[in-house]
């Protein structure tokens, strides 16, 4: 059985903002079922009762004062920016 | 078919921290574009997010004011999506744990109170800003960073009516505890509403549309309006609701179709790995909770408990915290409630619409309005001397006993110098005395119109009248 | 001999009797990078111009502390301003930093000069370094074979003699994994210790900077210089400073090892066991104890590991999308065009890959059955380790199943890849600090690495213990001949 579908890969491609070939559609198939077939050994473990770990070490509570300071140049924002206007960066058009 | 209609609705309101959520840029409304941010707010390869601690008090204060439970630990996590006003291409937002859940706001339509639930209120960072240059879109990243509640309502809302009641009361509720200006202008309050309809008697909701663009109180209230009718319109005639994303459109008060959603986005949260959670005690919760100040609720009964100020006095003055604070410090310098009242609710919101001005920006004080009413109510000026001296205090400041004895302004109500001006009129309007007696009683308001011109409005009106009255008998 | 065949402390004192000067080590470093950098192609840019007149600068203004002067390359996925930061990917190709990590801001406050970057896999998503965008690092020991990965570069550069240190990030072994391909010394800290600011993140929740060396008590000093909490990066840790090197007495009499029954199981080489056999005896002569024990949930952790890192990616990966820096593909008709074109030709397969993978176990529906399974088993990973360390001081085994394979061998199957990594992943998933050191060599004379992994925050006792090995042995005095 797989465990994913080509149509899938492609949504999930999407999902990604990753522009994806038919070819690669059906490497990555293969290659993500794999991956996902190993990956689901971990359903031989029960884990009704266990808590997720999202941080090792068990810190709370770090926070910072609410003091401002300048922010950076503008020609340091857009030092790096491939495309840009009136010292803003430019896109194509968001209305579609 | 008669539809019940079933509104909820999501507010956006920008904390007014002075560094934003994560990094120690401004976050000031109104700079250049791209000048008040860091390498945090521009998502750059590397950064780190580190929690702004007064924006979670802002947060809490906010879900305390509007009766929400505040979590005993609160966490965030991301919210996958590309978008140009997002850098990193996720949201640092909540999803299961909130700030704070299940309050309520009150509100008053016609005459009846009606609680409104809250479902959640959580902290996140607001995201940068766009606008449309032709075949391209331009991105200014100012606004990326800074604080930001989002408060859900439940679907409790049944009219549009309701729909701005709720707003104007989370309003100055929000206004009230000082953490957001909420200036639509400005963007500080963003609001998107969710309508549905039902035929009156079922239980389950129907297919809700959701609109945006709504740029102002009015605005939300049209456009529900507008989409109400919509939606019982094509279910009436037999059609069915998409759930989609509409727009309003200004121009024309209607809704245009934006997007049609396509099941629910795919948002991919998951528990942020930069940040760590808060655990908020209850020493933090009562210390937040002994800075916000009295409501709009409790002030309101209390204007009409301790001042005896009728209801729609009450709500309307302590909708602003400005006004209402204006108003009762006004009182404490003395002025009569009703009096400060009915100035606070007449000439001053009208003066200050026409002249586009807050009550900051003019020299308008508690104790210069206070000065001046008390010299109405003592019978010192008249009520329209009053206006002439509120003009005066207004604009350009100072005692408005001083402006009075200055500028001559006193109230004549001496008899005999009041004499003087009542025989005046009376020698040079002969046929004024005759229609009198022959019971044209409009005749004195003519006669009194004469001697207020005359006595450059200083004289007395109800004096005059009486005066007027006598010496006409003697004639 | 080399330079940097010396420890610190031997150089430093040379310093000190002005038989050698601050330019004079920099000019070594780039010596001998003219000299092998061709072959290993460790470095990927250089920062010559800039390095030798701090080098100049620094002469001048005399020695400030044991780091003054000397030469080191950094893993190109940390960034440093003014010089160019690629974490080895064509999305990044041209992105010039306009801020520096905060391990950067440190070095430069302890004095070492920045000779260059340092090849890794791309986002160091690999265990081969083939995964650059750019170039393919060789192992300095046999060119025919990799350098390990991802910091691949960091640790072949180190090895070649072209610098005397380097920093690596390690998510999954990617500071451990090629120092024991290249035979040097290798520590991936504490989760916290050591602060990510500026790292480009790949795992969040597992990636840590550490620094690579020719011996342990280079390394130690190196540590020192590197940790602390950062007000920066919520996750570092505030715990006490201390002295690692001063902890390097070479005694370990009554040191409770313990030996893991699945590191020296099923595909681990005989080899590579009998090393670690081998070198708990030293262990023992030295006055250790060993035992062995299990981590019940080791076999579980490539896959715990490429779930939880793979959804991180994904989400931490998706800010290259050619709006603000980086690379833009162009002729794109709209913006998700826009978006899908420079991705699809900025990455590199195996980061779409991971990215792939990633995105599905996040996507709605799959969550709690991928990424949150994976969660909870680490925690249950994150236990044995704690069970273990209740009555043993270090845990020791190999660093990898077998010495270095060669380059293109198995770069096409990355189950296989990601199995490279089965001994070194639990120790990121538990937080734990992991050094590799060298321990042998295996027939066709490769190095091997010993693995000691310590408690949270016991990077002291680890250095402790890798330091008496070290000096009970002479394999970190062998050298590659380039």
């Amino acid at each position: 059985m797989t465990r994913i579908s080509e149509e899938q890969v492609r949504h999930v491609a999407h999902l990604a903002r990753l522009a994806i070939t038919d070819e690669e559609v059906h490497t990555f198939t293969e290659q993500l079922d794999a991956i996902i077939t190993f990956a689901e050994q971990l359903n031989e473990l029960d884990t009704s009762n266990v808590q997720p770990t999202s941080h090792v070490l068990n810190m709370k509570n770090v926070l910072r004062k609410d003091e401002s300071a300048p922010g950076l140049d503008r020609e340091e924002v857009l030092k790096n920016a491939p495309d840009q206007q009136d010292g803003q960066i430019r896109v194509p058009s968001i209305i579609e | 078919m008669q539809f019940e209609t079933v509104i909820g609705l999501e507010v956006h309101v920008e904390l007014k921290t002075n560094s934003k959520i994560f990094s120690s840029a401004p976050a000031h409304f109104g700079a250049e574009p791209n000048t008040n941010t860091t390498v945090i707010d521009l998502g750059y390869p590397g950064v780190l997010p580190v929690m702004n601690e007064k924006a979670v008090e802002f947060a809490m204060k906010a879900a305390m004011a509007i009766n929400c439970e505040i979590a005993e630990e609160t966490k965030w996590d991301r919210k996958n999506y590309f978008y140009p006003d997002n850098p990193k291409a996720y949201q640092i937002s909540q999803y299961d744990k909130p700030v704070g859940e299940n309050g309520w706001v009150e509100i008053e339509v016609n005459g009846e109170t009606k609680r409104i639930g809250i479902t959640r209120l959580h902290l996140e960072e607001d995201a940068g800003k766009l606008t449309h240059a032709g075949k391209h879109s331009l991105c200014d990243y100012n606004r990326q960073g800074t604080p930001l509640v989002e408060i859900v309502s439940e679907p409790d809302i049944r009219t549009p009516e309701e729909a701005y009641a709720f707003l104007e009361k989370l309003k100055a509720i929000i206004q009230y505890t000082e953490v957001s200006d909420c200036k639509m202008e400005e963007g500080s309050l963003r609001c998107d509403a969710n309508i549905s309809l039902r035929p009156v008697g079922q239980k389950e909701f129907g297919t809700k549309t959701e609109l945006k663009n709504l740029n102002s109180f009015n605005f939300v209230r049209k456009g529900l309006e507008y989409e109400e009718k919509r939606q019982a319109d094509v279910l009436s005639s037999g059609g069915t609701i998409d759930q989609e994303t509409r727009r309003f459109d200004e121009a024309t008060g209607k809704t245009l179709l934006m997007r049609v959603k396509e099941g629910s986005d795919d948002y991919r949260y998951f528990p942020e790995p930069d940040l760590l959670s808060v655990i908020i005690d209850d020493e933090w919760k009562e210390r937040v909770r002994a800075s916000i100040p009295e409501l709009p609720d409790a002030r309101k009964k209390r204007y009409m408990e301790e001042l005896g100020l009728p209801a729609h006095d009450a709500k309307i003055l302590t909708m602003s915290k400005d006004i209402a604070d204006f108003f009762e410090a006004t009182v404490a310098a003395g002025a009569a409630a009703k009096l400060a009242s009915n100035w606070m609710m007449g000439e001053v919101p009208a003066y200050l619409n026409a002249e586009s001005k807050e009550l900051a920006q003019t020299k308008l004080t508690p104790e210069n309005l206070a000065g001046m009413i008390k010299l109405l109510e003592e019978g010192t000026i008249s009520s329209k001397i009053a206006k002439t001296v509120f003009k005066e205090i207004i604009e350009n400041g100072g005692d408005a006993e001083a402006i009075v004895k200055e500028k001559g302004l006193v109230q004549i109500s001496d008899e005999s110098a009041l004499l003087k001006f009542v025989n005046d009129a009376l020698d040079a309007n002969p046929q004024s005395i005759a229609d009198f007696k022959e019971g044209k009683k409009k005749a004195i308001g003519f006669l009194v119109g004469q001697i207020m011109k005359a006595s450059k409005g200083q004289a007395n009106p109800q004096a005059i009248n009486k005066l007027l009255v006598e010496e006409i008998q003697k004639r | 001999m080399s330079l940097f065949d010396h420890k610190l402390t031997e150089i430093q004192s040379m310093i000190d009797k002005k038989e050698v000067s601050i330019p004079d080590l920099v000019d070594e470093s780039f010596k001998r990078i003219a000299a092998v950098d061709g072959d290993v192609k460790a470095f990927l840019a250089l920062d010559e111009e800039r390095a030798r007149k701090q080098a100049e600068e620094a002469q001048g203004a005399g020695k400030t502390g044991i780091l003054s002067g000397i030469p080191i390359g950094i893993k190109d996925n940390i960034v440093t301003k003014g010089l160019r930061t690629t974490a080895a990917s064509q999305i990044l190709h041209n992105f010039d930093p306009i801020y520096d990590a905060t391990v950067v801001n440190k070095l430069r406050e302890a004095g070492t000069i920045t000779v260059g970057k340092l090849n890794m896999d791309e986002f160091a998503m690999g265990s081969s370094t083939e995964n650059s965008s750019f170039q393919k690092t060789r192992n300095p020991w046999n060119l025919a074979h990799v350098p390990g990965g991802s910091s691949g570069g960091s640790a072949a550069a180190v090895a070649a003699g072209e610098v005397p240190f380097s920093l690596g990030s390690d998510t999954g072994g990617s500071i451990r994994q090629p120092a024991s391909f290249c035979g040097v010394v290798g520590m991936k800290p504490t989760y916290g210790r050591v602060s990510r600011f500026g790292l480009i993140a790949f795992a969040s929740s597992l990636d840590q900077i550490g620094p690579i060396t020719r011996n342990v008590e280079d390394n130690a000093h190196l540590l020192e210089a590197l940790a602390g909490v950062d007000p920066y990066d919520s996750t570092s840790a505030n715990v006490p400073a201390e002295s690692f090197a001063a902890g390097l007495t070479g005694d370990i009499k009554g040191l409770r090892i313990a030996v893991p029954k699945e590191y020296l199981g099923e595909g681990v080489s005989e080899e590579v066991r009998q090393s670690v056999l081998a070198a708990l005896k030293v262990l023992e002569g030295l006055g250790a104890t060993w035992e062995e024990v299990s981590l019940p949930h080791s076999k579980y952790g490539v896959a715990t590991y490429y779930l939880l890192a793979s959804s991180e990616a994904s989400s931490n990966l998706a800010r290259f999308d050619g709006i603000r820096y980086g690379y833009r593909a162009e002729g794109a008709e709209n913006l998700i065009d826009l978006y899908k074109k420079t991705r699809a030709e900025g990455f590199g397969d195996e980061v779409k890959r991971r990215i792939m993978l990633g995105t599905f176990a996040l996507s709605s529906g799959y969550y709690d059955a991928y990424y949150k399974k994976a969660q909870q088993v680490r925690t249950l990973i994150k236990k044995d380790f704690e069970d273990v360390f209740a009555s043993y001081d270090v845990i020791i085994g190999p660093t990898t199943p077998t010495p270095a394979f060669k380059i293109g061998e198995i770069i096409d199957d990355p189950l296989t890849m990601y199995a490279n990594d089965i001994l070194t992943i639990p120790v990121n998933l538990a937080g734990v600090p992991g050094i590799s050191v060298p321990c042998g060599f295996a027939e066709n004379g490769l190095p091997l690495g010993l693995q000691i992994i310590g408690r949270h925050f016991d990077e002291k006792n680890v250095y402790r213990v890798a330091h008496a090995y070290e000096q009970a042995t002479d394999f970190h005095k062998e050298k590659p001949k380039l």
